[in-house]
């Protein structure tokens, strides 16, 4: 008998085969985390030998951890396949949105509208993502053929079921769809699976001498994207980030984790979850189930 | 590591909610920041204990309102296993939800109130797990808090529960008496009741046998989509993707496309970017073959036992959308990757759910009813009984305007 991981792998791979099936311009949203590289990894094992048949497609806030981006080019090389950016800064400039202000102000919810003139500009008729069910109590809820409608909205009480592994992504002219083939992965899952596929990861995730700041009980990276309320002093910590937003919001743990087997075990062992250092959660109880609402990832 | 899907039934105010919320807190899978969330949320809503229910209820109006809306998923694992819960809500739309959550469930766990005994709902979660062909249900007992932790409470719902089980055509059924708000045979053995000899609920999650019926059936594998690269390494290269349903496949084995019923050889099978010389239900692959013929989406490559090949099969579907069914209208049917027309030509019986007994009723089927019906495709359908086969014998129906998934069936 096989492993949960062979299992969660078939699962994933099935999906994204129904994905390229059953739209006529699908695309892998793609952020240089590790959720969205493991579901690249799996779209490209789903389609060998042929390559892999789909664009990265990157909401870029201008405000990325340097070494996220380098990632990314040299990962969408390896990867001979097209990468799509979409700038919040257009979306900016355009007047779509409006940058917030003050020393909370991040670009997190901004992404939203570019994310929905991106998907309409290039048209995409469905956007994969690497979001998980156990990462928050809203996505918990989620299909893994998410129906938005021509606003990218997501109505939580009026999901399509899902029984089987029918799928079903029938939409009208201007709705899309989110698909999001690791679903029923865990953070422990991502983590074994990349161990086991010796899948390549950002330096970030990894413990390293980093300048950061104390700031909403994390350790926030310094850069110029933020302001440093006179309080605040930058300081030399060994710090990771277990997962990867903007520079602006996500904050690092206090870890010697220097390499793989380190970060796992230091996550088989924390009682934190993997998203209480994300800024953009804790603004309120509702806060990833109203900015899905609005479509969000 | 191997994972177990399994879903909870219960009537409202059953506990489920605490039940689940017990179990991801007492194997250590509730993390800090997240209890710390649930506790503040308690005290906001004046409750003296924890209340569990709040780890699962996702959204804004299930929190406000104490409801759960949609069927949501949890995880949690142990060194023995890794599971997944469908968590499906015990009132609203709850045959529809129960459907959905059953439809992927290797376990159901059913749950009654000790004070309540065999209820109504008992029957039907019953009736429905029997229905989906779940392999294992497992008849938790709970509140034994409430009943004195008495046995002859506990036994009296057993032999009770066995009327129950001959008429619902489970299979394997197992019983536990429990307290989910006191822990008592959740993770560790109840002091309070020394009678009861079983492993634990958790053991009993970690060992309960995962009856993979489609491993010992006939190869079946609907194709998703064929590969050719077009690279100078792989020119000819044609494979067929798909998921094995059932049954196992080697090179070298004969195999058939269905419905054309052409045959030709396994040349090779790639497991990702491996090449392997055999594959088992459940695996994704790609399937080259010894000789060009003409397969793409939608077909079935089978081994062995010959599928029905008609136009026509009978089903037993659930109405999952709030419009009622238009009588005489075409559907869109989906049954393995193959999408054709189809319509309902013939209403059999709606199940009464009080009595489950199927009635004749000429009224259209409207929202979480289950009948019995004959179904028409427009092309000739490739199919198994969906007791043998829970892929080859599922099928949902599409609205073709609203594209709404409509109903879902279990072919007989």
């Amino acid at each position: 008998m096989y492993d949960h991981l062979d299992e969660l792998e078939s699962e994933a791979i099935f999906i994204i085969r129904e994905v390229y099936a059953q739209f006529e311009n699908p695309g892998i949203l793609f952020s240089g985390g590790k959720d969205s590289i493991v579901m690249s990894h799996l779209a490209r094992k789903a389609f060998f030998p042929a390559s892999l048949p789909f664009p990265l497609v990157h909401v870029d806030t201008g405000h990325n951890f340097p070494e996220a981006i380098k990632f990314r080019d040299e990962f969408v090389k390896k990867m001979n396949t097209q990468l799509v950016i979409g700038l919040v800064q257009d979306s900016i400039d355009k007047g779509s949105v409006q940058e917030e202000s003050g020393s909370m102000a991040n670009r997190n919810r901004l992404q939203t509208v570019t994310l929905l003139e991106t998907i309409d500009k290039n048209k995409f008729d469905c956007l994969m993502g690497g979001a998980r069910r156990d990462e928050e109590k809203a996505r918990a809820k989620e299909r893994f053929f998410s129906h938005r409608d021509d606003f990218g909205q997501w109505d939580p009480k009026n999901q399509r079921p899902e029984l089987w592994n029918l799928f079903n992504g029938k939409k009208l002219p201007g709705e899309h769809f989110r698909v999001f083939p690791i679903s029923n992965w865990t953070e422990m899952d991502i983590w074994h699976y990349i161990r086991r596929e010796k899948i390549e990861l950002p330096e970030l995730y990894f413990a390293r001498k980093r300048s950061v700041i104390w700031r909403s009980e994390s350790w926030l990276p310094v850069s110029s994207f933020i302001k440093l309320k006179p309080t605040e002093k930058p300081q030399e910590k060994m710090v990771r980030f277990r997962t990867l937003g903007d520079i602006t919001i996500t904050g690092g743990i206090e870890s010697n984790a220097i390499e793989l087997d380190d970060v796992i075990h230091e996550i088989e062992t924390s009682r934190q979850t993997e998203r209480g250092n994300r800024e953009d959660d804790k603004r309120s109880e509702n806060a990833m189930e109203d900015r899905k609402k609005e479509g969000y990832f | 590591m191997n994972l177990l899907r399994f879903t909870t039934a219960g009537s409202v105010d059953d506990g489920k909610s605490t039940l689940i919320g017990r179990l991801l807190y007492d194997s250590k899978s509730v993390y800090i920041d997240q209890m710390e969330s649930v506790e503040r949320t308690s005290r906001r809503k004046g409750l003296d204990n924890i209340d569990f229910s709040l780890l699962t209820d996702g959204l804004k109006d299930e929190r406000e309102q104490g409801i759960t809306i949609d069927v949501a998923y949890r995880y949690f694992s142990t060194p023995a296993r890794k599971f997944i819960i469908a968590d499906t809500p015990g009132h609203i739309q709850y045959t529809r939800n129960m459907v959905t959550g059953a439809s992927t469930a290797d376990a159901a766990l059913i749950l009654i109130d000790a004070r309540q005994g065999v209820v109504e709902q008992t029957r039907r979660h019953s009736f429905i797990a029997g229905l989906l062909g779940i392999p294992s249900v497992m008849v938790c007992i709970n509140k034994m808090d409430l009943v004195d932790f008495d046995q002859s409470c506990y036994d009296k719902i057993v032999s009770d529960f066995n009327n129950v089980k001959l008429s619902s055509n489970l299979k394997s059924v197992d019983f536990l008496p429990i307290s989910a708000l006191l822990g008592d045979n959740i993770v560790d053995q109840s002091k309070n009741m020394p009678w009861h000899k079983g492993p634990t609920l958790l053991r009993h999650l970690e060992t309960v046998d995962i009856e993979k019926i489609e491993l010992n059936q006939s190869f079946r594998m609907p194709v998703q989509t064929v590969i050719r690269p077009h690279s100078t390494d792989y020119h000819d290269f044609r494979g067929y993707a798909g998921r094995i349903a059932s049954g196992d496949i080697s090179i070298g084995d004969l195999i058939t496309a269905y419905p054309s019923e052409n045959s030709s050889k396994v040349e090779s099978i790639h497991h990702g970017d491996r090449s392997v010389n055999k594959a088992e239900a459940g695996d994704s692959i790609v399937i080259t073959l010894e000789n060009d013929i003409d397969i793409s989406r939608g077909d079935i490559l089978g081994g062995g036992k010959k599928p029905t090949i008609k136009s026509t099969a009978n089903a037993t579907i659930c109405w999952l959308d709030n419009n009622d069914q238009r009588l005489g209208s075409k559907y869109i049917l989906r049954q393995g990757t193959n999408e054709t027309k189809a319509m309902i030509s013939e209403v059999e019986g709606i199940l009464n759910i009080h009595s489950l007994v199927f009635e004749s009723d000429p009224s259209p089927l409207s929202s979480n009813e289950i009948a019995e019906i004959i179904l028409k495709t427009t092309k000739k359908i490739v199919y198994d009984p969906y007791l043998s086969n829970r892929i080859t014998g599922s099928f949902i129906l599409i609205d073709d305007i609203s594209g709404s998934t409509v109903a879902a069936g279990m072919i007989r």
